[in-house]
């Protein structure tokens, strides 16, 4: 008997149609994934199933069948039963979906408890054996930790336990791993893949991401703004894929490498470079250690070249790239342009941060909200370029909207009005704009769509053509990496692991950690050549 | 002048807020009529012709004499018939819609407190003077004391905040212990000896509570900004080399402003409460000022005379009511997210 059945299932908000007209069905024992970028309707497809829908989001018609139960005609008692008793869920956000106030076998045992499928006596080992289950190491003490002491590997690893709680028949994971690191995706996703196998589950995956798609999943619907475009077997749709976006989605994580560089002058040299936090301990708060965020790491930068600085978070990756603009305390010197940037007076420093800008991660968090794109991008003019009339600041304005591929008529306009990848072009116009000589990226596009990523990895290289600006590329994903770097260095708990140049290190990585983050990224490294779009 | 389009969409935001747009019409008629006090509410007529002179006797002062050299040579009593004949005799008088002022003492009334009647709409008070009268000056009296208190107490708590939450560290610990020890201050007490000492006037009493009243907005700012000082856009601003005082004003304080401008209708409506409630207890504006809080004490004692009661009630809350509807809809239309 199929598990879950959805038929013709349309969605609609506000008179706009999110999800249109889509089916699909899930067997039990098979993993079906609903891949697409944000805004396909993919997880409002996914919510549907358990009627969860956001308010304001109404279905428009449609069967569900779960388990043999109509969902749309189902009481909110059964509803109840079904939530959890017969498909489990697994969020995004393992931090946010985890009550921060109560204790993790607690909430476990809660799950359990409201099924009323056990009995109150046995709760604690049942609690116990679910933990032991999902991989939790130490789980007889982890059970009573409270989630901010986990990690976020571990508090994913709770809620898999509370999803399996009631021995559900089918397991919904949200984009289970999005907010985890490379390594610790595959192993929750191993995890699954191993429940799945010893449950006979039904697992219904929500990913933006078909890498993982191809190793993990039977079937594949492919969604597109709210329509299903391709659905296929994952062979099938990963061998031949038919729809053009399904091809754009494909093409869109293979990155050919970038021209090799000649030799360029040294424009950066940073050597001894440590970043050190106190532990306090005690009422009194007294100093009781040191922890090293960053650890007596040197490197150089050459003029117009790309170094791709690789780690997972924790690495002390993104603290370099603060130290370098001085933003945050550090040990060590940093040669630029003749100067050492640490012993620089504050007026001395600010002359130079022209020549030194940052693009950060988070295109939301990364504009003023109440600036307009104008102010925003003229900010760095009415500083160091202080001779300038109103109307040639306009001007250049322009000129830097244009160059990173955004219509001139958006300076008048706030951030909060323009998508994540506009959001970072604008991020990046700013930074242009001064012209600097090194850009620092901290994973500029870790918060994209993979086809929006493609795009400003696109204008990112072609820049640096133009421009010859050396890049310090930030990331924790290799593939992006390998688009632009050309020469890598490999972090690990704030110590270099690995360092040299990207063909070698991809081809062939030296230390058992760089060869396990390359296992994890799932990069094809060889076809890569072959598909690529840049 | 023409309007950004940013103001023009926080106008048309606001214009949409249809409470807040009538409430601000409401509170334009009654800060236009409170404002113009002399020229509505008045025992001195506020144009008249004398021998072919023009005299505007709401704002000059004319001695008596001008009229008749037997009477005093202080200001003219506009109200004593014998005055009144000796100018009709010679030119003629325009009198204000209300002929008494705050403190004209209305001697043909009936017994104090009388009731409504067509000469005094709102009545009089227990010393025989026109309720509507004092409630106009009144209302001049707290409005002009609440925004003095708001925006001077404001600027004060915000930039107190801004630094608080910008260095934090230690600028934060010391400063933050200080507010604790100055909000324990009893400032009711210290009012108390200091109205002993001193005759509270109008200036005194604004600086004495602004002393106390800064603390409101320094909280909700300086958590504000310590939120902000680690985001992403503060820190692309520092990157930029941009100065302290400049992240704090352009990039900063607009964040912070929302929940300001949230507590600036509260601040106001409270410093109005506050005048009035000193003025209740009598430890407020010296005695005979118009002030609302007054007209409330007088209503407490003279519960035979409801009237007092009611437009006491009337005009405060509704003050109250009409600033607070304006302070949402401003809100709103601040709102970025809002279209």
């Amino acid at each position: 008997m199929t598990l879950l059945s959805v038929q013709n299932l349309s969605l609609s908000a506000a008179h706009k149609t999110l999800v249109d007209n889509i089916s699909f069905h899930v067997e039990p024992g098979e993993t079906l994934a609903i891949v697409g970028e944000s805004g396909s309707g993919k997880t409002l497809s996914a919510l549907t199933v358990l009627d969860l829908l956001p308010p304001g989001v109404t279905r428009g018609g449609g069967h569900i069948l779960l388990d043999g139960c109509d969902i749309t005609a189902a009481t909110p008692a059964q509803k109840q039963k079904l939530r959890g008793g017969v498909a489990g869920m697994i969020f995004q956000e393992p931090m946010s979906s985890l009550n921060p106030l109560q204790r993790v076998g607690k909430q476990i045992a809660e799950a359990m408890l409201l099924h009323g499928k056990f009995s109150k006596n046995t709760l604690r080992s049942r609690v116990l054996d679910l933990l032991r289950e999902v991989g939790l190491s130490d789980a007889e003490h982890r059970m009573d930790d409270y989630p901010h002491l986990l990690s976020g590997g571990q508090r994913q690893r709770v809620m898999i336990a509370i999803a399996l709680a009631n021995n559900p028949k089918l397991l919904i994971a949200d984009e289970p791993t999005t907010a985890l690191d490379v390594t610790l995706e595959k192993q929750i996703l191993d995890l699954i893949a191993r429940e799945q196998k010893d449950r006979g589950l039904g697992v219904l995956l929500i990913t933006h991401d078909l890498g993982l798609v191809r190793r993990y999943a039977d079937r594949v619907l492919v969604m597109d703004q709210g329509k299903a475009i391709e659905d296929n077997s994952a062979e099938e749709l990963f061998d031949h894929p038919q729809h053009p976006q399904t091809q754009r989605l494909l093409a869109a994580r293979n990155f050919a490498p970038p021209p090799p560089l000649p030799n360029a002058p040294v424009l950066l040299e940073a050597s001894n470079l440590s970043v050190k936090f106190p532990i306090l301990r005690g009422a009194l708060r007294r100093k009781v250690g040191e922890i090293a965020a960053v650890d007596d790491i040197s490197f150089n930068l050459r003029a117009g070249e790309t170094l791709g600085l690789v780690g997972e978070s924790g690495s002390g990756k993104s603290t370099i790239g603060l130290l370098l603009l001085r933003l945050i305390r550090f040990e060590g010197t940093v040669l630029f342009d003749g100067h050492d940037l640490c012993r620089l007076s504050k007026t001395a420093l600010n002359v130079l941060r022209a020549d030194l800008q940052i693009v950060f991660q988070d295109p939301y968090g990364s504009l003023a909200p109440r600036l307009t794109v104008a102010d925003i991008i003229s900010e760095g003019l009415t500083l160091h370029e202080k001779h300038l009339t109103r109307a040639a600041r306009a001007a250049r304005v322009a000129a830097a909207l244009t160059e990173v591929g955004l219509p001139s008529d958006a300076a008048q306009r706030y951030p909060h009005e323009f998508s994540g990848g506009q959001r970072q072009r604008i991020a990046i116009a700013r930074a242009l704009i001064l012209q600097p000589k090194i850009l620092i990226l901290d994973e500029p596009t870790s918060a994209l769509d993979v086809t929006v990523q493609a795009e400003i990895l696109e204008l990112l290289r072609s820049l640096q053509i133009r421009h010859g600006i050396a890049y310090l590329f930030i990331s924790h994903d290799l593939a992006v990496i390998r688009a632009l770097a050309h020469r890598i260095i490999v972090l690990k708990n704030g110590k270099i692991v690995e360092m040299g140049l990207a063909d070698t290190v991809f081809a062939a990585p030296h230390a058992a950690y760089t060869k396990t983050l390359l296992a994890a990224s799932g990069l094809n490294l060889h076809s890569s050549h072959a598909t690529s779009r840049l | 002048m023409r309007l950004s389009p940013l103001w023009q969409r926080r106008f048309a935001i606001f214009r949409a807020h249809r409470r807040g747009w009538v409430s601000l019409i409401l509170f334009a008629v009654i800060f236009v009529v409170s404002m113009g006090a002399n020229f509505i509410a008045n025992d001195k007529p506020f144009l008249m012709e004398y021998r072919g002179h023009l005299y505007l006797p709401a704002i000059q002062q004319i001695s008596g004499q001008t009229f008749d050299p037997n009477f005093l040579p202080t200001e003219a009593d506009y109200t004593n018939p014998q005055v009144k004949a000796a100018i009709r005799a010679h030119g003629w008088m325009l009198w204000p819609p209300i002929p008494f002022s705050y403190d004209t003492i209305v001697w043909n009334a009936r017994l104090a407190p009388a009731p409504p009647s067509a000469e005094h709409p709102l009545g009089t008070d227990e010393v025989s003077r026109d309720v509507l009268a004092r409630v106009i000056y009144g209302l001049r009296l707290s409005i002009l004391f609440g925004f003095g208190l708001t925006i001077v107490a404001s600027i004060i708590g915000i930039v107190a905040g801004a630094v608080q939450g910008f260095y934090g560290g230690t600028t934060d610990l010391f400063f933050q212990r200080f507010i604790e020890i100055w909000s324990g201050m009893p400032q009711l007490f210290l009012l108390i000896i200091l109205s002993s000492i001193i005759a509270p006037s109008f200036w005194i009493l604004l600086l004495f509570l602004l002393l106390f009243s800064w603390m409101t907005l320094t909280g909700v700012v300086r958590a504000e900004f310590l939120r902000a000082r680690n985001l992403d856009y503060v820190r692309a601003a520092r990157a930029l080399g941009v100065p302290d005082w400049r992240i704090m004003l352009r990039h900063m304080l607009p964040n912070a402003m929302i929940a300001t401008l949230t507590f600036l209708p509260f601040i106001l409506s409270d410093s109005v409460t506050l005048l009035a409630s000193l003025d209740f207890l009598g430890f407020g504006m010296p005695p005979g000022a118009p002030s609302l809080g007054e007209l409330v004490s007088e209503a407490k004692d003279n519960l035979q005379a409801p009237w007092l009661g009611f437009t006491a009630f009337i005009t405060l809350g509704g003050i109250l009511i009409i600033l607070i509807f304006i302070g949402e809809a401003v809100r709103d239309s601040f709102d970025p997210r809002k279209s």
